[in-house]
């Protein structure tokens, strides 16, 4: 019971049983304890009386006063066995305050803990999520070992149920367990692996955290899921944001080259990064290009900057750390303004954005300097916050605004906080040494106060002074000439310390006062302090070698002093200083260099930042607040020298149907054929950059394997045009027999995946499945993404199609191949991948995100909800014939992806071809109208080789019209002006919501907002697939679940204004429907009824 | 994550702890008390402190300690804007968050604490959500809850919790209809001894307290969007309306929240409303000094000027003052040696004055330097950066609100050097 007297004072009598219970975990030592204060004894006993009694009121004010007793910290667990019986009351509140006790005491009594569990168990199963969900909580919060299995079984089973919150609740289970029972670690990475999938925001943030307690180090975990986060992240609750920002920030330093290599214009700090990356370009040999940025580096960026606008400070906080640690230099300064405007909150926030402020400002000067004057100190302030403040606007000074900064000093110095006076001392001294022009400035200003009442600010100054004049000592006699008449008043003494320094460093400057001062002190030798006495030795010492005439005895007489001094530091020093200065037959060598020895030039000291070294670790961080490693601190890696593999994070995406006419071919090969386009190539470059090794190749891999599959159709039908060409080596066929030899085995794979149930959810359920497919082939996920597409979207027949179709291109794939190949290796990092291959990354979750930004509430289901894959075929239009276009031809589609440049732009992507025979160069957009056409156009084309092509990314704002746009599309010789006309449905953007707010808003748009006409349909279409198929082909929108089976439901918003369109369909006897539309847009409904009629009615 | 927090009083004693994981002794608080003690100013306890095997990051907020305790690393803002919102709830449900009420309320807090953390993981902070939980008491309920036993505790997940806008509970019902908005806006401001602005902005923040039947979704948009310098919005902000539109657009929760808050850069003249004539001075010769004070109206846009207050931190040397105010009263306290100068409505025609004399102590030095005055004042009616709202729409629900707008400009950190 030692610890209970330390609480005398605070704690009284209930802190001591407190700690003794905390000294002895189990309950034995409390019972003793508690024996001592009979009036808790007897409180307790009518408690137990209380919770005994048959009246829910009795046994509810019990619990009421026992939950009191705990959070004041009081001991109440022997009232365990009447309190456990209650577990199962069915009033909720009592229910709580049980679980609540439960949770505080079953470490202590995990016996009779145990007969809660069956309780649980039950509530596992109960119908209300709430009460499952609070089921697992304490389930999982009980912390007795002999449960461990209980508990494993509870989170798997809850990490599969269909509630998010319970999903949740078992990610929170997750770290408990794993706190609890860390061999438990490899299933709870299964479970954490499963749960990374999840598409819910609720459970983003709580796996994330159970993914950086449990394994942090399993970056590989995060891969497939690293886009998704990026695209929930901005809907995720703000908690959940910090954690996975921070997630993200770890990961994107493993996985992406420094953006900074190039920047090498800024501090010294970054040097180094600059020379690796210098050096590595060399050894490499393969660039002397600029640095072009991962796509998904840039999706990360791109994804955290609008919350920089949250109100949650540690969400800013975490964006701006982001941004320092990975976004290119010049954009880090978007940050600033936050971090300023975080300095309007609490002391205690304030404080730490301070703290990371000076971090920053050390090394970018140019960040905060517009801000300056946010960091203005007022009286107010807390003390640590101005020595913050003041460290911020003495990193930040330069020559342009040290006269402000100086003038506001001023201030500073004669505050009545003298702690804070004398900080702005040194400040002044740090300025002073850092900016050459004002050191003579700030040095009279210090001289001045000298004469300064306080005696901390003189002796402040003295200090820094003493600095100032080491790095100039030969104009300043003056001054040392002050402060020496100044010394009989000064007795702090550090300040006594560094004039006595100073005179016996520059005695030779002041002959005639120095030896004074050396009278002066020897009286007074006994009453100093000992650091004054180690200077005084020293004054001695230096005048004896420089003076002996005047001096010699006031030396002897110093150094006998310091002989008998009771201090052994300064007994030490005297023996040492008179061995060396006194000639004797006994000193040896030394007594020669006596002089350059205790006279030799000294280096100015550097006054420095105290925050100089904080940027080893990674700001935000609890570590770099108290600038020590915090436990469970991670650090952040360098960027690595070479990307690691970027497909890693390529989630299977659901291929584009081909809508492509039936054609002879030989079926049996026709699937490899398939493949051919989709990924062989793909397979080919990746090879090779996995065997050159080199960065740019395996960015222009990601970029084919983007544009492969939406271009394959129209490469095939070029390659019937270009056949002749073809020469192809004896490399082409082999890699094609190599990959139909791959083609084979997915062929083989995809029957079995057929037989699978498709529903309109298969989506969520494929991604469970993934892992299959991909570990069994090494290939890209593209192709099983088209199989899994294949399957959902297409019934037989179009599978039928697609095989024939692909059989037909196949006869020239060669040419394809070869011609792509080349593109690539020459040509494409002029061409910026970036734009090609981001879309895809926001392919699976576009829908999702329209849905979670959009105003429809979904409820409880929404997050298990029907993603149904928003991609029909995808039709190509020319752009421009090789004839009209002198050997420059151009196709575009509609790849239906979320424009990059603006969300109110429709994407479209644009397929360069040159069927020239000499190269083309300078393709870019010219001149466009109408005059207000907004535009996002793709990078100017330096080069295009002939038989190649390019594919590239624009985005055009068609304002919801279908008018056409027109643009010229120039080359460095010619100019033609084409035109894009969007069909309607390309006009639109799939919405998910669910059945009921499908409805709802229906609701709303009636009358003049619906178009609606009875249609006959093709008997082809009567199906489900069929429908959503057909209509998925006419209008980029969304399908809705729905409950019966004659309905068919299917939501979009328009690009550029985001209004609704609800497209229903309701199938009527024989094979009449009637087709609805509602939307405020009555022309484009008009337009899209006759769109899907046409479509729904042919075969 | 968060493993434990204690709530301290001003005296030191410990009156509420609750633990996420496993029960930590009090003991670990010590290390708190030290350096509570060696700041002196409760203010000045360093927010980080690190213990051998704990870190401990506490906030002081009406005269009470949240001090939590951490065992491994976690972004310290995080902990930090997580405590202050426990604070801010207690204030939400309680209407003052002191530690009498706590106490009153010890076992609401108690499961409110235990609703909002999960293992040390935040799991519902949104008022809203937690409102559905856990009603907050009032008079009438505590009434029918004595006569019929039904309890404060909800028994079925908040709806809020699991839909897109967690902040809005479901089912909400109104006879009236409102929704109000209070445009207030702080000057910044550190003045130097002539007059002349050495620092000056304007921090903006816009409450809300909005009662609106069902899911109403508002569009709040304003005159001159442009004066906005940097914003942060509550999460119901769509983000994408206003980069591209500059309008507010957002699905409320219910009750009283704020909407978001603004900066006026300091790149734009600010307008300064009051001036103060000034001179504070310390005789060499005998223990005393003279105070002379008048405060006159400036740039007001014709509004008046109410509440006006003056303090002052006197040197620890100054013992007593004798003054004498033409308006208002002055108190000073001899403890805290605050000088408090209550003016209340500033009058243009007779500008309010404070002179008389101070008497320090004797026999030590003058104070070194004049203390700086604090100034507080409030205009009604008047957003000083002339930031306007034009006009606020509702959509999705059929009914007509009652809409109101207010605006009022106050002294933020103001202050006059001397």
């Amino acid at each position: 019971m030692s610890t209970s007297a330390l609480y005398n004072d605070q704690g009284g009598a209930e802190a001591a049983v407190e700690a003794g219970q905390e000294s002895t975990p189990t309950s034995s030592g409390t019972g003793a304890a508690f024996g001592l204060f009979s009036t808790d004894f007897k409180k307790n006993e009518d408690l137990k009386e209380m919770l005994e009694s048959n009246k829910e009121s009795l046994k509810l004010e019990a619990m009421k006063r026992i939950v009191g007793l705990i959070a004041k910290g009081k001991n109440s667990s022997e009232l365990f066995p009447a309190v456990v019986k209650n577990v199962a009351s069915k009033n909720i509140e009592l229910k709580k305050l049980v679980y609540v006790y439960l949770v505080r005491y079953a470490e202590e009594q995990q016996d009779l803990a145990l007969l809660s569990i069956s309780t649980f168990q039950r509530a596992l199963k109960d119908p209300n999520q709430f009460i499952r969900a609070s089921a697992l909580r304490v389930l999982s919060s009980i912390r007795v070992p002999i449960i461990v299995p209980i508990m494993m079984l509870a989170i798997k089973e809850a990490a599969a149920d269909l509630s998010p919150y319970v999903r949740k609740t078992s990610a929170h289970a997750i770290q408990k367990l794993y706190s609890l029972d860390p061999d438990q670690k490899e299933q709870l990475i299964e479970v954490i692996e499963k749960l990374l999938k999840d598409k819910s925001t609720l459970v983003a943030g709580s796996v994330v955290m159970a993914f950086e307690e449990v394994c942090p180090d399993r970056i590989d975990l995060i891969h497939k899921n690293y886009r998704k986060l990026c695209n929930l992240l901005v809907d995720v609750e703000e908690w959940g944001q910090v954690v996975i920002i921070s997630m993200l920030t770890r990961y994107a330093r493993t996985q992406f080259t420094s953006p900074w290599t190039e920047g090498a214009t800024f501090d010294e700090n970054n040097e180094k990064t600059f020379y690796d990356s210098d050096s590595e370009e060399k050894k490499e040999q393969t660039e002397a290009k600029p640095y072009i940025m991962d796509p998904d580096h840039r999706l990360l960026l791109r994804n955290t900057k609008p919350l920089l606008q949250s109100r949650n400070t540690a969400v800013v906080m975490s964006v701006a750390q982001l941004y320092w640690h990975l976004a290119p230099k010049h954009e880090v300064n978007i940050v600033t303004k936050s971090l300023v405007r975080l300095l309007r909150s609490h002391r205690e926030v304030q404080f730490i954005v301070l703290q990371n402020i000076a971090t920053m400002s050390i090394q970018r000067k140019g960040m905060f300097e517009p801000f300056m004057k946010s960091f203005y100190v007022r009286s107010t302030d807390a003390t640590h916050i101005k020595t913050l403040k003041l460290e911020i606007l003495t990193n930040l000074a330069n020559e342009a605004n040290i006269s402000t900064i100086l003038r506001e000093f001023q201030t500073y110095v004669k505050s009545q906080d003298k702690a804070f006076a004398a900080a702005t001392i040194q400040a002044i001294g740090r300025c002073a040494t850092n900016i050459s022009e004002v050191t003579d400035t700030c040095l009279n200003g210090l001289v001045l106060l000298l004469s300064n009442r306080d005696e901390t600010v003189v002796a402040e100054s003295v200090v820094v002074i003493k600095k100032l004049l080491q790095t100039q000592p030969t104009q300043h006699s003056e001054i040392i000439k002050h402060m020496a008449k100044l010394f009989d008043n000064i007795t702090v003494p550090m300040a006594r310390a560094s004039i006595l320094w100073l005179m016996g460093e520059y005695c030779e400057r002041v002959p005639k006062i120095a030896p004074d001062v050396l009278r002066k002190m020897a009286k007074t030798f006994t009453a100093e302090e000992d650091i004054v006495k180690l200077q005084i030795v020293n004054l001695a010492a230096k005048l004896y070698l420089t003076n002996s005439k005047q001096t010699k005895l006031l030396t002897q007489y110093i150094l006998n002093l310091g002989k008998y001094d009771q201090n052994y530091d300064i007994r030490d020093r005297t023996r040492f200083i008179r061995q060396l200065i006194v000639p004797n037959e006994k000193s040896g060598a030394l007594n020669k260099y006596a002089r350059r020895i205790l006279l030799a030039p000294k280096p100015a000291p550097v006054l420095e930042s105290a925050f100089k070294d904080r940027d080893r670790f990674q700001l935000g961080t609890l570590s770099h607040s108290i600038n020590s490693k915090a436990t469970g601190y991670q650090e952040l890696s360098d960027w690595p020298a070479v990307a690691p593999d970027q497909s890693v994070r390529n989630v299977e995406v659901i291929e584009p149907v081909k809508e492509w006419a039936p054609l002879v071919g030989k079926t049996k090969k026709s699937k490899s054929d398939d493949k051919f386009y989709s990924d062989d190539e793909e397979e080919k470059e990746e090879e090779g950059s996995a065997s050159s090794g080199n960065e740019d190749s395996s960015s222009s891999s990601e970029e084919s394997d983007s544009e492969s599959e939406e271009e394959s159709s129209e490469e095939s039908e070029k390659t019937s045009t270009d056949s002749g060409k073809s020469s192809s080596g004896s490399e082409n066929s082999s890699s094609e027999s190599e990959s139909e030899q791959k083609k084979k085995k997915k062929t083989k794979k995809a029957p079995q995946k057929k037989s699978k149930p498709t529903a309109a959810d298969s989506d969520s359920d494929e991604n469970g499945n993934g892992p299959v497919a991909q570990a069994s082939s090494s290939s890209p996920e593209s192709s099983s993404g088209s199989e899994t597409d294949s399957e959902d979207d297409s019934d037989s027949d179009s599978l039928a199609a697609q095989k024939k179709k692909k059989s037909d291109a196949k006869s020239k794939p060669k040419v394809e191949v070869k011609s792509k190949k080349e593109v690539s290796l020459l040509d494409l990092d002029d061409f910026s991948p970036a734009p090609t291959n981001a879309p895809k990354s926001s392919f699976l979750s576009s829908s999702l995100l329209s849905d979670l930004e959009g105003l429809s509430l979904s409820n409880i289901s929404s997050t298990m909800q029907v993603t149904t894959p928003s991609f029909g075929p995808v039709k190509t239009y020319e752009l421009l014939h090789h004839m009209t276009g002198k050997g420059l031809s151009a196709k575009y589609h509609f790849p239906r992806q979320p424009c990059l440049y603006e969300p109110s732009m429709v994407a479209v992507q644009v397929i360069l071809t040159n069927s020239s025979d000499h190269s083309l160069e300078e393709i870019h957009i010219g001149e466009r109208s109408p005059a207000g056409l907004n535009i996002h156009c793709f990078n100017t084309i330096e080069r295009l080789e002939p038989e190649a092509s390019v594919t590239v990314s624009m985005g055009i704002d068609f304002s919801d019209s279908t008018q056409a746009a027109n643009f010229q599309l120039c080359t460095k010789e010619n100019q033609f002006s084409v035109s894009i006309q969007p069909a309607v449905g390309e006009l639109l953007m799939p919405s998910t919501m669910t059945e009921q707010d499908f409805t709802k808003e229906q609701g709303k748009l009636l009358g003049m907002n619906e178009t609606s006409a009875t249609i006959t349909m093709a008997t082809a279409n009567t199906s489900s697939q069929a429908i959503s198929k057909q209509v998925l082909s006419v209008a980029n929108v969304g399908v809705v679940s729905s409950s019966q089976n004659n309905f068919h439901r299917f939501a979009g918003r328009t690009v550029s204004s985001g209004a609704l369109v609800l497209v229903s369909l309701e199938l009527k006897e024989s094979s009449s429907a009637l087709l609805t539309i509602n939307t405020e847009k009555s022309v484009m409904a008009s337009m899209l009824l006759r769109d899907l009629k046409q479509a729904l009615t042919q075969a | 994550m968060i493993h434990s927090l204690f709530l301290i009083n001003h005296s030191g004693d410990i009156f509420l702890e609750k633990h996420w994981k496993s029960v930590i002794s009090r003991s670990v608080c010590d290390y708190f008390f030290e350096a509570r003690e060696k700041a002196v100013d409760p203010e000045n306890v360093p927010p980080v402190l690190q213990t051998p095997h704990h870190y401990l990051i506490s906030i002081y907020r009406g005269k009470l300690f949240f001090l939590s305790v951490i065992q491994t690393e976690v972004a310290p803002l995080f902990v930090i804007e997580f405590l202050h919102r426990v604070a801010d709830t207690i204030q939400d449900y309680f209407g003052e968050c002191s530690e009498g009420i706590i106490k009153d309320n010890i076992v609401t807090v108690y499961e409110l604490l235990e609703e909002m953390l999960d293992n040390g993981f935040p799991l519902a902070t949104e008022s809203n959500v937690l409102k559905e939980m856990i009603r907050p008491p009032t008079i009438l309920r505590s009434v029918v809850n004595t006569l019929t036993g039904s309890s404060n505790v909800g028994d079925t997940l908040p709806t809020g919790q699991l839909s897109n806008v967690p902040w809005r509970r479901a089912g909400v019902k109104y006879t009236n209809n409102e929704a109000y908005f209070d445009v207030i806006e702080e000057i910044d401001a550190i003045l130097d001894k002539s007059g002349t602005t050495v620092f000056a902005e304007i921090q903006g923040v816009i409450e809300a307290c909005v009662r609106l039947t069902g899911m109403p979704d508002l569009t709040l948009s304003f005159m001159n969007p442009r004066l906005l310098d940097d914003v942060s919005f509550h999460p119901c902000v769509r983000f994408k309306r206003w980069e591209s539109e500059r309008v507010l657009s957002f699905i409320p929760p219910d009750g009283n929240f704020t909407l978001m808050n603004y900066h006026v850069s300091s790149q734009n003249l600010v307008a300064i409303p009051v001036y103060v004539k000034q001179s504070i001075s310390f005789f060499e010769t005998g223990p005393c000094g003279r105070l002379d004070i008048t405060i006159g109206p400036k740039q007001t846009m014709g509004k008046t000027v109410e509440n006006m207050m003056v303090t002052i931190h006197m040197p620890k040397a100054v013992l007593n003052a004798n003054l004498t105010a033409t308006q208002g009263t002055y108190t000073y306290d001899l403890t805290t040696k605050v000088l408090v100068w209550d003016i209340g409505k500033l009058n243009p025609q007779k500008l309010p004055n404070l002179r008389g004399s101070l008497s320090t102590q004797v026999g030590v030095p003058k104070p070194e330097d004049n203390p700086s005055l604090n100034i507080d004042l409030k205009i009604q009616q008047l957003a000083i950066s002339g930031l306007k709202v034009s006009r606020l729409d509702m959509y999705g629900e059929k009914y007509k609100p009652f809409k109101g707008v207010k605006y009022l400009t106050k002294a933020g950190k103001f202050q006059v050097r001397t």
